[in-house]
């Protein structure tokens, strides 16, 4: 791995990271690719130097190149492909619903936030204050503390 | 399965045992399944599981009792020493005659409780017996652990029976704490048991005996033990569950707490006192909780108006004055502790099922509410007073021999504490004759006042099958008072088998005038006199209770955490879970930045190279530029271009670095995403308008600015490290064994197909998966359309050489996927090549000529690919030999000379096919129609056919 090399990861790997946290969906999905590329390039770069295309029998003189990281760089290539392709369904359905592809807060996490403290299970009553008895003919009153709901 | 503890001669009732635990799970389970359609009718079936337990109990007590314990094990990790030993020994006996014998006595009580069932009542028979097993295990169990698993069974299927009445708040408050305390408290068991287990190394109980393990790790497994077992005896300061748990119907509370599951800590405690009694401070926490159980329990259950409650504080006594019996390992305290084990048992069940019938009957338990009762209930009072007496001590009953045992062994004792336990056990008992009194009066209807009207005398008696278990357990508690030979055979083996070198005396009623009588004459004496001035006690417990209301008692507390815990739980989830995909994306990215930032910055030695070879130089420039283009520029089609920039220049690198295999698939792959992004964008805005605040974009940068930074590090000195490894690389095996086991010379192509064909199995799955979700969302609101989107378009230009291309296309992606095993190429870039010329003819034709394309529906071709893969991958397995095992075929055809066939081709195929089916997928999701000419010419169906459906 060479400075270089390094320096065009981090550069991919930062504009990535910058697009991943907008609110827009296509930039977040331009964000996962440019982090796939970074991601690719640390593997193949990181496997060692550049070196012969490594089919045996071919013509040419050198060491090969280690086929190993080349072998997972093109499963993720193909991975990071099918990921963009579901994004962009999401993209598109979100256009359906909303015109636009904002990444809005998720609701049930708003409405957990907004649960209010007190809590739904609180003090309950004191077995001696329940009434002796299991066949209640009427509905057992409710303790309010003990009933709140969300 | 023969464990080497299993002689022959006991090999017949060798799977008994397990039998009969899974009897009990496997009933329970199918009632619990039946249901309401069984209702109480699910008690009748239920009661077929203790029935037949008792039978097998019969056969085997026999040898237990004279010192031959059936025995079971079932070899699991024999490295671990984890095995499931089951072991019916002499005091085992006693437990499972206890579970399965009151087990029977509950469920036929039970059918004359639920008389009228709710829904629900089904499901609780099926948990009982489930439950009975539970209990059954834990008696059963030689293997610490393996009664661990069903300690824990026990808690789980009494949280249900205590909760079965799911919309009654106060019943899963109840069952809520018990399963809180007793999770807890089992929680803590296990790690006192792997504790002990390790230090003694033995995890048999049957072992353990022989064994003295001291040392600080047992100190601390037996406080961790005795937590266990204090919850699950509902000991102080644990002891708040029980009282809630009794509202669960009476059946439940008869069984579980009073007669069993209770017990379980009393149980394990008489099991370990006599190896630990003497360890740590076993003794004295024991002494002085159980000691406090037993007073604090008996002073509540005086105050008592439910008859339930009464006894539910009552019970907690006794379970206090039990633990103290077994604690102290005394064989003599420990025998006494075997009597009281049964006579509880017994007494406590009857007085429980009185309670019910009244219940039933009366429609109360206040004491303040009941009168009296009819002639017809004369058998109620009777059992009541036997039981009543049993449970007071009083002779000639079987609960007088049980306590005077038990003073008598605790007069004799030799160790420090042993006075204490005289009195705590006289003051307890004290009140145990008192609130067994109170109860009697209750019953009897002394104690009802004159603000309520005298309707008990008025209520029909039970049914005498209601009340015959009652009865029986009644009997049996003056029987065996009387005639104590018929339990003195099993109590004397019990307490040998808790010390085998002891000599335990016969069971006898009258023990001659011993100070032990003369403390049973001063206990009768005290309760008398308690009861005989009640209200004046009544009163002084009164005042006594409200000076010391203010100190929040164990159940407050136990709350108080509860509701604390859920408070805060739920301001930190208001904080940390805020609903932001940027904020928490910005959270994991720091801290996935920063955090391997710090080590490998220390680590960094120096710089490497700045350029390997000057051709990188204009590529990095072209990514560089593009990348950053990418981030900044504000419209849409923009920045996906930028994209594809980045992607031709990374194809442009893998050539420099001899990856054309890469090169080949990225070129495909950026053509095919350009036209996904082109197809999806056109219809949102052509600009990004995100608000502009400073601030959160400041702090982005930043975090993008650090992630950056940190790969910059990270890559220097992870390289570095891989250049310091002197060993050959894993590839340099696979670029040998390439040509002679993979038979191709592309390495790459072997390896993805071949050498790791199952991550290529994995992946094309995940492709699938993407596929089809990318299809149903873009379908979604398709179907309710006539057309695909608005039609355009068609250029004859465009057509003409569409067609021309096309076929030559197809070609040049089969080339790729036949030669690529030997030559840059194979089923990914071929896949994606012909995805490439389906393409072309979205272009000149829109949708429907890519379906006229290949007349197939995408999916089909997505899930034949995945199909054909996965077969080629299992048909070796078929055949005997490894998933994914490599095999060749060499045939000489006609013309096209000699074809060699590698097991290799198909998974390719399979790979081939799948690519093509998501660009199929995405064009189907995404695509448009051409102008509705373009239709009759190819004589296509109309595409409202085909999506409308």
């Amino acid at each position: 791995m060479t400075v270089l090399v390094a320096f065009v990861a981090a550069v991919l790997f930062g504009c990535g990271t910058w697009l991943l946290m907008q609110r827009r969906l296509t930039r977040i999905i331009i964000g996962i690719g440019l982090l796939g590329h970074g991601a690719n390039l640390l593997l193949v770069a990181g496997g060692g130097r550049p070196g012969r295309a490594p089919i045996i029998g071919a013509d040419g003189a050198g060491e090969f190149a280690d086929p190993l990281p080349q072998a997972l760089a093109l499963t993720a290539i193909v991975i990071t492909f099918g990921i963009t392709a579901f994004l962009l369904g999401l993209g598109y359905r979100s256009w359906q619903l909303t015109q636009d592809d904002q990444v809005e807060d998720d609701v049930e996490d708003l409405l957990i936030a907004r649960l209010e403290a007190r809590g739904s299970s609180s003090e309950p009553t004191p077995p001696e204050h329940l009434p002796a008895t299991d066949f209640e003919v009427t509905r057992p009153e409710v303790d309010p503390r003990s009933e709140s709901t969300p | 399965m023969l464990g080497p503890l299993c002689s022959p001669d006991r090999q017949s009732s060798l799977h008994m045992i397990l039998a009969i635990l899974t009897l009990h799970f496997v009933l329970g389970i199918a009632i619990v399944v039946a249901g309401d359609r069984l209702g109480r009718r699910g008690f009748a079936v239920a009661a077929l599981a203790p029935a037949l337990t008792l039978i097998w109990l019969v056969t085997r007590a026999g040898e237990a009792i004279d010192g031959r314990p059936t025995v079971q094990t079932i070899e699991w990790v024999p490295q671990l020493r984890l095995a499931i030993d089951l072991r019916l020994d002499a005091l085992g006996v006693v437990m499972v005659g206890l579970v399965s014998g009151i087990g029977l006595m509950v469920c036929v009580y039970a059918l004359g409780y639920f008389s009228h069932p709710k829904p629900g009542t089904g499901r609780l028979a099926g948990l009982l017996t489930a439950f009975a097993g539970a209990m059954l295990g834990v008696v059963l169990a030689d293997h610490l652990l393996t009664l661990f698993v069903f300690w824990e069974l026990t808690s789980i299927t009494s949280y249900l029976l205590i909760g079965n009445d799911d919309k009654n708040p106060r019943a899963r408050d109840a069952a809520l704490s018990a399963i809180l305390i007793t999770g807890a408290g089992g929680l803590a068991l296990l790690a006192g048991l792997v504790l002990i287990g390790q230090s003694a190394g033995t995890y048999r109980l049957s072992e353990l005996s022989s064994t003295t393990p001291v040392g600080a790790t047992v100190s601390v497994g037996l406080v961790l033990v005795l937590a266990g077992a204090f919850t699950k005896s509902a000991q102080v300061p644990f002891a708040g569950w029980l009282p809630g748990a009794m509202v669960a119907p009476t059946p439940i509370s008869t069984y579980l707490h009073a007669a069993t599951m209770v017990k379980a800590g009393v149980y394990l405690v008489a099991r370990l006192s006599p190896v630990l009694a003497d360890v740590g401070i076993w003794r004295i926490v024991i002494l002085v909780g159980s000691a406090a159980t037993m007073v604090i329990g008996g002073w509540r259950a005086l105050r008592q108006h439910d008859l339930k409650l009464l006894l539910a504080y009552g019970t907690v006594s006794q379970l206090g004055f039990m633990m103290l019996l077994f604690g102290m390992g005394a064989y003599d305290l420990a025998q006494a502790g075997v009597i009281v084990l049964i006579a509880h048992g017994a007494f406590k069940a009857a007085l429980f099922m009185v309670v019910g019938v009244i219940d039933h009957e009366a429609g109360t338990r206040d004491v303040r509410k009941l009168h009296g009762f009819g002639a017809g209930w004369r058998p109620i009072v009777v059992v009541t007073v036997l039981a009543a007496s049993s449970m007071a001590g009083f002779p000639p009953l079987v609960g007088f021999i049980a306590k005077e045992k038990g003073l008598d062994a605790a007069l004799h004792g030799s160790f420090v504490g042993a006075t204490f336990l005289v009195v705590a056990v006289v003051a307890g008992s004290i009140l145990t004759f008192a609130y067994s009194a109170r109860f009697v009066l209750g019953v009897l209807g002394r104690l009802g006042t004159a603000d309520h009207d005298p309707i008990s005398r008025q209520v029909d008696p039970p049914t005498w099958t209601f009340v015959a278990p009652a009865v029986l357990l009644a009997a049996f508690s003056i029987l065996a008072g009387l005639a104590p030979v018929l339990v003195d055979d099993t109590v004397r083996a019990a307490t040998t088998s808790l010390y085998p070198d002891s000599t335990p005396r016969t069971v006898v009623l009258w023990a001659g005038f011993n100070t032990a009588f003369a403390l049973s004459i001063v206990i009768i004496g005290a309760g008398t006199a308690l009861v005989a001035l009640r209200r004046p006690v009544a009163r002084a417990q009164a005042r006594f209770h409200d000076a010391v209301a203010p100190i929040p008692d164990s159940d407050r507390v136990f709350w108080a955490i509860v509701t604390g815990t859920l408070r805060v739980a739920k301001r930190s989830t208001r904080i940390v879970q805020n609903g932001s995909l940027p904020i928490y994306l910005m959270v994991i990215l720091s801290v996935a930045a920063i955090a391997p930032l710090i080590p490998a910055v220390g680590a960094l030695d120096g710089l490497p190279d700045f350029v390997s070879t000057w051709a990188h130089l204009p590529i990095a420039a072209v990514i560089v530029i593009a990348a950053l283009g990418a981030a900044a520029v504000r419209r849409r089609i923009a920045a996906a271009l930028m994209l594809g920039a980045v992607g031709f220049a990374m194809a442009a690198f893998y050539v420099v670095q001899g990856a054309p295999d890469l090169a080949l698939t990225q070129l495909a792959i950026e053509v095919l995403a350009t036209v996904l992004f082109v197809l999806v964008l056109r219809f949102l805005p052509r600009q990004f308008t995100d608000p502009k605040t400073t601030v959160t974009s400041a702090i982005r940068l930043v975090i993008a600015t650090v992630v950056g930074a940190s790969v910059f590090v990270l890559a220097l000195v992870s390289s570095a490290a891989r250049d310091d490894v002197t060993q050959q690389p894993v590839s340099a095996e696979m670029l040998e064994r390439s040509v002679p086991d993979g038979k191709g010379s592309n390495v790459v192509n072997v390896i993805l197909v071949d050498f790791r064909g199952l991550d290529t199995l994995g992946e094309i799955t995940v492709l699938v998966v993407a596929g089809l979700g990318m299809v149903s969302l873009g379908r979604l609101s398709r179907r309710s359309r006539t057309d695909g989107g608005s039609p355009f378009e068609r250029l004859p230009v465009v057509d003409t050489s569409a067609n021309l291309l096309y076929g030559s296309i197809l070609v040049l992606s089969l080339y790729f996927l036949f030669a690529g095993h030997n030559q840059p190429g194979g089923g990914f870039v071929g896949g994606l090549t012909a995805g490439a010329a389906i393409s072309l003819r979205y272009v000149a034709g829109g949708i429907s000529a890519v379906r006229n394309a290949l007349r197939l529906k995408p999916w089909t071709v997505l899930g034949g690919g995945l199909l054909i893969s996965a077969t080629t991958a299992v048909v070796p397995l078929v055949a005997g030999q490894q998933l994914l095992e490599h095999a060749d075929l060499e045939a000489d055809l006609p013309l096209l000379g000699t074809l060699k066939v590698t097991s290799a081709l198909p998974f390719d195929v399979g790979v081939y096919l799948v690519v093509i089916g998501i660009v199929l997928m995405a064009y189907e999701a995404f695509g448009d129609d051409a102008e509705s000419d373009g239709e009759q010419r190819s004589g296509a169906p109309a595409p409202a056919e085909v999506v409308g459906r």
